[in-house]
């Protein structure tokens, strides 16, 4: 069932929901709950296409306001969410029925830095970027650094266990938590990991990231910082053929140089990019590899004339290095500005996120411009192939009749296609609503029921951001928040 | 392998108590149970993709030395079996450079305590299809399935790996070395194993006065701490006796003891329901508790 935006009941329709808002009220400063008709809108979609219904949006400040807004919860048998920035691309963050949103945006302050030892507890709405701008002067960074990072916050990415281009070589934020103060689904709140290296006990922390706030909301984040590199390198390579540069992905990688990032963008992709940004990209290439080595000047050094070699052979047109800071600036929005430039071409679009073996991503990828082609959709094709993380963009106008339906028939086929090929349904964006009943895909009934049983230990009453991840009938029969045009 | 995961899956059963023995180095299987060994021998190794797939009861040091051919190596400490390690979850002294053990699992199939072979994770490198359950499982001690087979992120070996002593402070080296694989303190002078370029190490040779030294330290035991990287330092030293401390880390190895802290009571609730979830009649490893590990050499 679809619940648009003009089927939105009032808060005065249910009066059971006025009762979870009272609840809030009385145990969080009023100002910081709001469940007016026009507020609670605001909050019934995240950067996806699907839309929910929030009940009430509690504005936390502290951790206190997110354990009294989950005891709200669980007292009432009602299901809350987190939400970070609301950039997530797989629904993860749409409400489900009348749910409390709790908002972590404005738990957005630095609480620690440790630079020597390389470690920092931040809020949970503290925004990626800001991060990493903010302790730059200590010569440390944090390393997952997803294209929306500009807006995306800590808390997102520990919910989504989010990666980014220079992921590659460092790994998605799994690897970058240390610690997670959280509030549990049953109100408690405690710490899982920790500064310590080896906490007694489960991976709690391991599990907990990824979790797409099923598990709980995390209130305090200790995060690993990196060093950041004394030398880089940033080259742009241009050539005839996709599959020339793909090959090239695992050329790179089998000779064991693990660039900081290996990111491919196609033809169409440079035409778009190129339109807005003007920053000489090869318009006239199929494919273009934008890597960038990072380390000691040696290694660096070596790393870039070893990809030259490589890439010659694999018959490279240009190789474009990147003069300065600033040059390598403009590569990088480019890159990561793509998904921006898109509205060059057509209005619409919509993002996939499947990862496969390198060794494929060649023959992928001609797959996906066959699928594309067969339903006369464009596609860009933007993407961290160093992971094999693909990112087929299907561009398309909703206007035309019948487009949705084929853009969503099309992404099926790239995903199912995707996954039989040895890949996996997500590299970063998450399962969230929209892959959710794709997991068989990946997964028997013993997988699935393996995850569920993790998720019943985090939340037995089972009203953390429920009906997400998992396709199990017995807890999605009430969503109704899945709109027509959500793909799922 | 030498057993296919069905056949494992047999001897594992649907009932009854029942331990997996490894190689007994990190402790070994519980006594007094029905043993059962699991698959060994690799099934893949694939430098292009970093990984590696193999049995669980795969000897580390085989694993490495069939990955060296390849150019590849493995952040899991020698001497026990693959599965062993996992379970147990402990890195050795490189944590600083090559990350914690928990990062190194991308995929197994385990033997639930139904008797199912159950797969968790996925087969690449990125991946973030469902719940994260490798990253429960290491560290977990068996006792929440047994591992079967798995796909683990390998990397490449770097071109030049060498060990030195310094007596400079420890933090700056800390602060000031380059990513170093390991900074290990002793109390008197610091040992530092450098990876990568033979320019770039020649250059940190000389800046932080590096003197060769033929590999890492012994390390003192019995007792093995975990502490905030920031505290190490001054508790190492606070007990009497012989220690080295993994700087950025927090592990510390040392002759004497210190008291653990209690778990609090959510951590043990939350143990206590995995573990019902998971194993509801306590089947599997029964008597061990990660909360409480035995010791570990």
């Amino acid at each position: 069932m679809t619940v648009r935006s003009g089927t939105f009941r009032s808060v005065a329709h249910r009066t059971g929901a006025d009762e979870v808002v009272d609840a809030l009220c009385a145990v969080i400063e009023p100002s910081k709950v709001r469940s007016g008709a026009t507020e609670v809108r605001l909050y019934r979609r995240d950067a996806s296409n699907m839309t929910g219904r929030a009940g009430a949006v509690v504005f936390a400040e502290t951790t206190a306001d997110v354990q009294a807004a989950v005891r709200v919860a669980d007292r009432f048998g009602v299901p809350f969410l987190a939400r970070g920035s609301g950039t997530g691309l797989a629904g993860g963050a749409v409400p489900p029925d009348g749910a409390i949103v709790i908002s972590t945006s404005k738990m957005n302050r630095i609480l620690s830095v440790d630079a020597i030892n390389r470690q920092a507890w931040v809020e949970p709405g503290v925004l990626n970027l800001d991060l990493s701008k903010q302790i730059a002067h200590l010569g440390v960074h944090f390393a997952p650094d997803p294209s929306s990072q500009q807006t995306c916050s800590i808390g997102g990415n520990v919910a989504n266990n989010s990666g980014g281009p220079h992921c590659l070589a460092d790994g998605v934020t799994s690897a970058h938590v240390l610690a997670l103060e959280v509030v549990l689904p049953d109100g408690s709140v405690t710490v899982l990991g920790g500064e310590a290296p080896e906490p007694d006990g489960l991976d709690l922390r391991g599990a907990f990231v990824g979790s797409e706030g099923m598990f709980g909301v995390a209130t305090k984040v200790c995060v690993r910082l990196m060093q950041n590199p004394p030398d880089v390198a940033t080259m742009l390579m241009e050539f005839d053929s996709v599959a020339d540069g793909a090959q090239l992905v695992s050329d790179i990688i089998a000779d064991g140089i693990v660039p900081a990032a290996v990111e491919m963008m196609d033809r169409l992709c440079l035409v778009a990019v190129e339109a807005w940004l003007h920053a000489g990209l090869p318009t006239h290439a199929a494919a273009a590899l934008l890597i960038e080595c990072v380390g000691e000047s040696g290694q660096v050094a070596y790393d870039v004339a070893r990809i030259k070699e490589l890439a010659s052979e694999r018959g490279v047109a240009n190789v474009r290095t990147a003069a300065d800071d600033a040059e390598r600036a403009v590569l990088w929005k480019g890159r990561k500005g793509a998904f921006g430039a898109v509205a060059q071409i057509k209005p619409n679009y919509y993002l996939h996120d499947t990862v496969v073996p390198r060794a494929r991503l060649a023959e992928v990828i001609e797959k996906v411009y066959e699928i594309t082609a067969r339903y006369g959709i464009d596609v860009i094709n933007v993407f961290h192939a160093g992971d094999g993380n693909l990112h087929p963009l299907l561009v398309y106008d909703a206007r035309e009749e019948g487009m949705v339906d084929k853009v969503h028939a099309a992404g099926r086929e790239i995903v199912t296609f995707s996954v039989g090929v040895g890949g996996v349904l997500s590299g970063e964006h998450g399962i969230g609503l929209e892959k959710r009943d794709l997991m068989p895909l990946m997964f028997s009934e013993i997988d699935l029921s393996a995850q569920e049983s993790l998720r019943r230990a985090f939340d037995p009453k089972l009203i953390a951001n429920p009906n997400k991840v998992l396709p199990n009938p017995a807890t999605c029969g009430d969503m109704h928040a899945v709109p027509d045009g959500a793909w799922i | 392998m030498d057993l296919t995961l069905e056949e494992f899956a047999a001897q594992v059963g649907p009932d009854g108590p029942v331990t997996v023995a490894g190689s007994g180095s990190q402790g070994g299987a519980v006594v007094e149970v029905r043993s059962v060994t699991a698959p060994s021998g690799i099934e893949r190794i694939d430098a292009a993709e970093m990984v590696v797939e193999c049995g669980a009861a795969t000897p580390v040091d085989e694993l490495r030395d069939a990955l060296a051919e390849h150019g590849q190596t493995v952040a899991l400490p020698p001497g026990g079996t693959v599965g062993g390690t996992l379970a147990v979850g402990r890195s050795d002294v490189t944590r600083l450079g090559h990350g914690p053990m928990r990062d190194v699992l991308l995929q197994t199939r385990y033997v639930s305590a139904a008797g199912k072979v159950t797969k968790a994770g996925g087969p690449t490198v990125k991946n973030v299809s469902g719940f994260d359950l490798c990253r429960l499982f290491v560290g977990s001690y068996g006792t929440l399935g047994f591992f079967g087979d798995v796909i683990l992120r390998t990397r490449p070996m770097a071109r030049t790996t060498r060990w030195f002593r310094s007596d400079r402070d420890p933090l700056e080296l800390l602060r000031d070395v380059h990513r170093p694989v390991a900074l290990l303190w002793d109390g008197a002078s610091t040992s530092v194993r450098l990876d990568g370029d033979d320019g770039d190490i020649a250059r940190a040779v000389d800046r932080f006065d590096l003197r060769d030294a033929p590999g890492p330290p012994p390390l003192p035991g019995p007792h093995r701490w975990s502490l905030p990287p920031a505290q190490a330092m001054d508790a190492a030293r606070s007990v009497d006796g012989s220690f080295v401390v993994e700087l950025g880390v927090g592990v510390v190895h040392h002759s004497g003891g210190i008291e653990r802290p209690e778990p609090d009571a959510a951590i043990r609730a939350l143990h206590d329901r995995i573990k019902h979830e998971f194993d509801p009649t306590g089947r599997l490893n029964p008597g061990v508790d990660p909360l409480s590990p035995p010791a570990v050499g």
